[in-house]
């Protein structure tokens, strides 16, 4: 309050001191647009919702014993992300910049982050609003590296993990990439959504804490099949639902970007979920439900980094590819290379992200958006090779941090769980609870705990 | 008294149940149950990993009845839960040497009744 006051007199004095015209309307706060805020801040409530969605799509894929656990996961990184967001995080990624590689803490604990829009992000709606839709990204990304090590990682390990992933890797990587003067957004990288940001960062950490942590206990020689697939058909649904807030969000205005976004969201998301199962149903002769629904999710992937940029036209392009990449990564080379990533964080947010962010550099087009960039197709082969060092670099970063994270961590903390815990299953060793009680047929109540 | 515990395809359940009870057989017990024995069973795929899922459903009903309708029992159910093709299911028969009905204390064929 006191602080406002003071800013208001030193405002008024030196515009009473220095009557210049132009010093006068720069003291003018920029106009807030009540279609852009409603706009903005419905698409951070629709991202947040990915993230429960997350939590179904992924809890459907593991066995029974194990879905609480990993619900649990995507669940809880909603509360910690969104606390170390607002002390911090929101500051080290978007605040001023220092030295191109990350923000300074003068907005640590939203200082300075308040109901006026700050211009260099979004200019027609409140600074809380931007940083609230910023906020929701760094949740579900964190959310989705758990695909990776789902069924195996303890669970005070993955907490502090994530805290540590989110502020060294999410947070300095948002800031190269979309913060002002951030290294990789100088060097003109084409990244509407975050597909280096989101997705490929997610998905080569997830590649690292899979390698890192080992394979689950009889990978390989057990079957570990899905144990509730309309789960994860509904967890998909609400993914590309939300979507549409991650993606047309993303013009943080309620304009013809935003709908541009719109529309080839859903067209690669319908084109990757066809060349998915259209590919599946060549290869082993069935048109499988998972595969419709993870093919959808590659395509979402996919698109991302490109939505701002691209007709619809080269949506369907990048859809049918991402469809056919994500599935062969998660069929043929996984199995090849032998890692266990559990769900495919790797196989379709890694690859499937990185394709994204490729083909924004074949297929982006000012005449699209005016603020990006020509691709390849459009005859600009330099902001192919931007793209391909954006991914490059973020592959590296991601990949090294997060293995040096995980071995600090290991070392006071122990990763993963027993065998013997891995055998019953995470859901009653790491939370003392069970998904689904009607297993449980007979027991001794604690009268004593209930007087 | 002979326990007969059959093993069929779900999909016969009502039928042998009718069939036995038009026999005048009502008790028994059923669960759902899974096994193998000739029968392949059959692929499963999930993002491209292939499974393959040879313990198949099947219902295994368990009757006890006096020796004398052992034979008529035994003919029903084969009957049936016929279908002719491979995984049609077993019969096995074990010897009972008593049984006590909870809620009377009657004992023996008494309590089977």
């Amino acid at each position: 309050m006191l602080k406002n006051l003071w800013r208001l007199v030193l405002v008024t004095l030196s515009m009473l001191l220095l009557p210049g015209l132009a010093w006068a309307e720069d003291a003018v706060p920029p106009a807030i647009n009540a279609g852009d805020t409603a706009f903005v801040l419905m698409s951070a409530a629709l991202v947040l919702l990915m993230t429960p969605g997350l939590a179904l799509f992924y809890g459907g894929m593991v066995r029974e014993k194990n879905v609480l656990s990993v619900i649990m996961q995507s669940f809880i990184v909603i509360g910690l992300v969104s606390v170390q967001w607002v002390l911090f995080g929101y500051s080290a990624a978007f605040g001023p910049d220092i030295k191109h590689i990350i923000g300074s803490m003068d907005w640590a604990g939203l200082a300075n982050v308040g109901q006026d829009p700050n211009t260099d992000y979004a200019g027609t709606v409140p600074h809380l609003a931007f940083m609230s839709f910023q906020l929701m990204f760094a949740i579900i990304t964190a959310a989705l590296i758990t695909g990776s090590f789902a069924e195996r990682m303890r669970f005070p390990a993955f907490l502090i993990f994530t805290l540590l992933w989110t502020s060294l890797v999410y947070d300095p990587l948002a800031h190269w990439v979309w913060g002002v003067d951030g290294w990789l957004r100088n060097l003109g990288a084409l990244d509407f959504a975050g597909g280096t940001v989101v997705h490929i960062s997610s998905g080569v950490s997830g590649l690292v804490a899979a390698i890192v942590l080992g394979r689950r206990k009889g990978y390989g020689t057990e079957p570990m099949i899905p144990h509730h697939l309309p789960m994860t058909v509904l967890g998909a649904s609400l993914l590309w639902f939300g979507w549409f807030g991650f993606n047309a969000g993303s013009a943080v205005s309620a304009n013809g970007l935003a709908c541009s976004a719109f529309v080839v969201t859903n067209t690669a998301a319908a084109a990757a979920a066809l060349s998915w199962v259209a590919v599946e149903w060549m290869r082993h002769g069935k048109p499988t439900v998972l595969g419709a629904a993870s093919g959808c999710v590659a395509g979402l992937v996919a698109i991302t980094p490109a939505s701002g940029f691209v007709s619809p036209l080269a949506a369907i392009v990048i859809g049918l590819v991402a469809g056919v990449l994500c599935y062969l990564a998660v069929s043929v080379l996984k199995t090849k290379l032998g890692y266990d990533d559990s769900l495919d964080a790797f196989g379709v947010h890694g690859l499937g992200g990185t394709w994204g962010a490729v083909a924004t550099g074949l297929f982006a087009s000012k005449a699209v958006n005016s603020a990006g960039n020509d691709g390849l197709f459009y005859g600009n082969a330099a902001q192919l090779v931007t793209q391909i060092e954006t991914v490059a670099v973020t592959w590296l970063f991601a990949g090294l941090a997060t293995f040096i994270i995980l071995k600090v961590v290991g070392l006071f903390c122990k990763l993963r769980v027993d065998a013997d815990d891995e055998e019953a299953g995470l859901d009653i060793t790491q939370h003392g609870e069970e998904a689904y009680a009607a297993n449980v047929s007979s027991g001794t109540l604690f009268r004593d705990t209930m007087a | 008294m002979i326990k007969i515990e059959c093993v069929f395809r779900p999909g016969k359940l009502e039928e042998v149940k009718e069939a036995l009870g038009k026999y005048g057989i009502h008790g028994m017990t059923v669960s759902q149950v899974i096994g193998c024995g000739l029968q392949k069973g059959r692929t499963e795929v999930y993002r491209g990993t292939e499974y393959s899922i040879n313990l198949v459903p099947k219902i295994k009903m368990e009757v006890v009845v006096p020796d004398y309708h052992v034979d008529r029992v035994l003919e029903i159910i084969s009957s049936v839960a016929k279908t002719g093709k491979i995984g049609d299911g077993k019969i096995f028969t074990y010897p009972v040497t008593d049984a006590v009905r909870i809620r009377t204390g009657e004992k023996g064929e008494d309590a089977i009744k």
